[in-house]
């Protein structure tokens, strides 16, 4: 039994190495599935916190256009959980299970969605950073070895691009608009650049679950190679729109063409990961009381069916 | 800002556009709170159709003034006196039924409604009338299978859905009075009477509510109205504060 296990992980490896998606049905380690699992899981959640901040000015957006655009937005982001659910559940989990793990902190979701968003200009801000950095994220990602995260993850990238542009034209209207305008988008700025370049995770040699990614093509980049690919496409555009960026020690390499930054607080970082961030009880809070004020409603919909199960059975 | 007499045509359409806007609001209340991920999805995307509807109410309202005012002019800088909005729309969302039944009284209204403004001689109104029917219609799919689930599922489903349904009826018979401006268009063509649209409506609530094993209220003498005319229950006021907040305090901005 022990052969025929390591033989289908050599297989296994074989497989990943020259390059072939898995898929739900094929054989795999217990440790790749429960990697993915918890990653795509992890993923769907923060799509699904990653609403509330954004929902949070939907009824204040100060124009018709904006109004749309944001709820279309959000809408997405609803959808993309909604399809990261599906791909998780190929593996075996339940969207009940995963909502529990939720629910009850075990599982994580991105440590960013636990910062207020206390401006119009956050929604600019969201899109272009926040967006930005998951996209980067994502579409290296959107290579990796399971076939299902893969697919998802090509269609979510080409929706978060569109939510990039909808961001940086936000920022963009309101720097035009004049000093006010603009001295709001600055604020957003301040508060959001280090939280954004937290998102990337640890620096790698803290980053305990990176080596068997890595290997099994879960994960395909560090965080931060990442992280720098995302400083200096961010350092140049603010530099366009004139933004400062709240960092003493920032300074061009000359040698390795890129932008060296101060170091993260990585207290900071420690704290909103454990649940210490400036908004972590409010967004479970949240998130556990739509889930509980809708129980009535699941219970309901089952009912119904439960009722009139034998009558469809019958009219089909 | 200056007040504006706003002529029959524009004080039509702004009413149609504030029901739509205001019902609108209040669906996009639920975005990330509903009882599933299905319904955050669908909440979210009935709220963009109405108020996707709003804005081309509202811009060809605006059009049909020629007196340089926008869309967003009309809806960040009107005081709630000065909203049209049928009372129903701005009732809260005090639960997922109160939702339900709230959209579903008027998305039933809407298409008969809609469906006869396709032959509006207005045509910019005949245009907006047939993608909203399509949509209205989706919607009303939406409602009505959510009543029936609600009503016929289980007992605390059951009562919560027969009291909304109780405390929204009384705001339905506002929906079915044609006033001067309603008389005045429709002798035109262009817009539709709309008390000629109640008796299709009841026909078909008073059908939907017993197969969702509710009880059809009994609608008192006392008509609930005053939207079309600015008497607004105080909830709109609250509406309004919170969606004006940010284009008021910066009026000066370009968003």
């Amino acid at each position: 039994m022990s052969e025929n296990i390591a033989a289908m992980e050599a297989e296994f490896n074989r497989r990943i190495a020259a390059g072939e998606t898995i898929e739900p049905n094929d054989w795999m380690p217990e440790k790749y599935r429960s990697q993915l699992k918890r990653l795509i899981s992890q993923h769907a959640h923060s799509e699904i916190i990653g609403m509330l901040p954004e929902g949070n000015w939907i009824t204040r957006a100060p124009s018709l256009r904006r109004k749309l655009a944001l709820l279309a937005k959000v809408q997405d982001e609803a959808g993309h959980g909604h399809y990261l659910y599906s791909s998780a559940e190929t593996l075996g989990i339940s969207r009940e299970e995963m909502f529990d793990q939720l629910h009850s902190g075990k599982a994580k979701y991105s440590s960013i969605f636990n910062y207020p968003t206390l401006s119009w200009a956050d929604m600019g801000m969201i899109g272009w950073l926040v967006d930005g950095a998951a996209i980067i994220n994502q579409t290296t990602m959107a290579k990796c070895s399971y076939g299902p995260y893969s697919r998802a993850l090509l269609r979510i990238c080409k929706e978060e691009n569109f939510h990039k542009k909808q961001g940086m034209e936000i920022i963009a209207t309101l720097i035009a608009s004049g000093d006010t305008g603009k001295a709001m988008v600055q604020e957003s700025f301040t508060r959001f650049w280090w939280p954004t370049l937290m998102m990337f995770g640890p620096h790698d040699t803290n980053s305990p679950n990176s080596p068997d990614m890595m290997k099994w093509k879960i994960k395909l980049k560090g965080n931060d190679e990442l992280r720098q690919r995302f400083i200096d496409m961010t350092v140049e555009q603010a530099q366009k729109w004139g933004l400062s960026i709240p960092d003493q020690q920032l300074a061009f390499n000359e040698a390795t063409r890129s932008w060296e930054i101060g170091e993260i607080d990585w207290n900071e970082f420690t704290a909103v990961i454990n649940g210490n961030g400036p908004c972590n009880q409010e967004r479970m809070e949240t998130r556990r009381s739509a889930h509980d004020n809708g129980k009535w409603v699941r219970d309901a919909a089952h009912a119904y069916e439960e009722k009139h199960r034998s009558k469809i059975t019958t009219a089909a | 800002m200056e007040k504006i007499k706003t002529p029959a045509l524009s004080e039509y359409l702004i009413r149609l556009a504030d029901d739509r806007l205001i019902l609108g609001h209040r669906l996009s209340e639920w975005c990330g709170h509903a009882p599933i991920l299905e319904e955050d999805i669908a909440l979210t995307n009935i709220a963009l159709d109405c108020i996707g509807q709003a804005n081309f109410l509202y811009s060809t309202a605006a059009e049909s003034e020629g007196n340089n005012r926008t869309a967003d002019e009309i809806v960040y800088f009107r005081e709630a006196l000065e909203y049209r909005n049928l009372l129903l729309v701005e009732q809260p969302n005090i639960d997922f039924a109160s939702t339900i039944v709230r959209q579903l009284l008027y998305d039933t209204y809407g298409i008969l409604l809609y469906e006869q403004l396709q032959q509006s001689t207005f045509k910019p109104l005949a245009g907006i009338a047939q993608k909203a029917v399509k949509e209205l219609r989706y919607h009303f799919r939406h409602s009505s299978q959510w009543l029936l689930r609600l009503g016929d599922g289980t007992v605390e489903s059951h009562l919560r859905t027969q009291n909304a349904v109780d405390k929204l009826w009384k705001y339905t018979d506002e929906m079915f009075i044609s006033d001067a401006v309603e008389v005045e268009l429709a002798a035109k063509g262009i817009a539709v009477k709309s008390e000629a649209l109640k008796e299709r409506w009841f026909t078909i609530m008073r059908d939907l509510i017993s197969s969702a094993t509710l009880t059809v209220p009994v609608q008192g003498s006392f008509i609930r109205k005053g939207g079309r005319e600015g008497k607004h229950s105080e909830h709109l006021g609250h509406l309004l504060s919170e969606m004006q907040i940010v284009a008021r305090s910066y009026p000066d901005i370009v968003w």
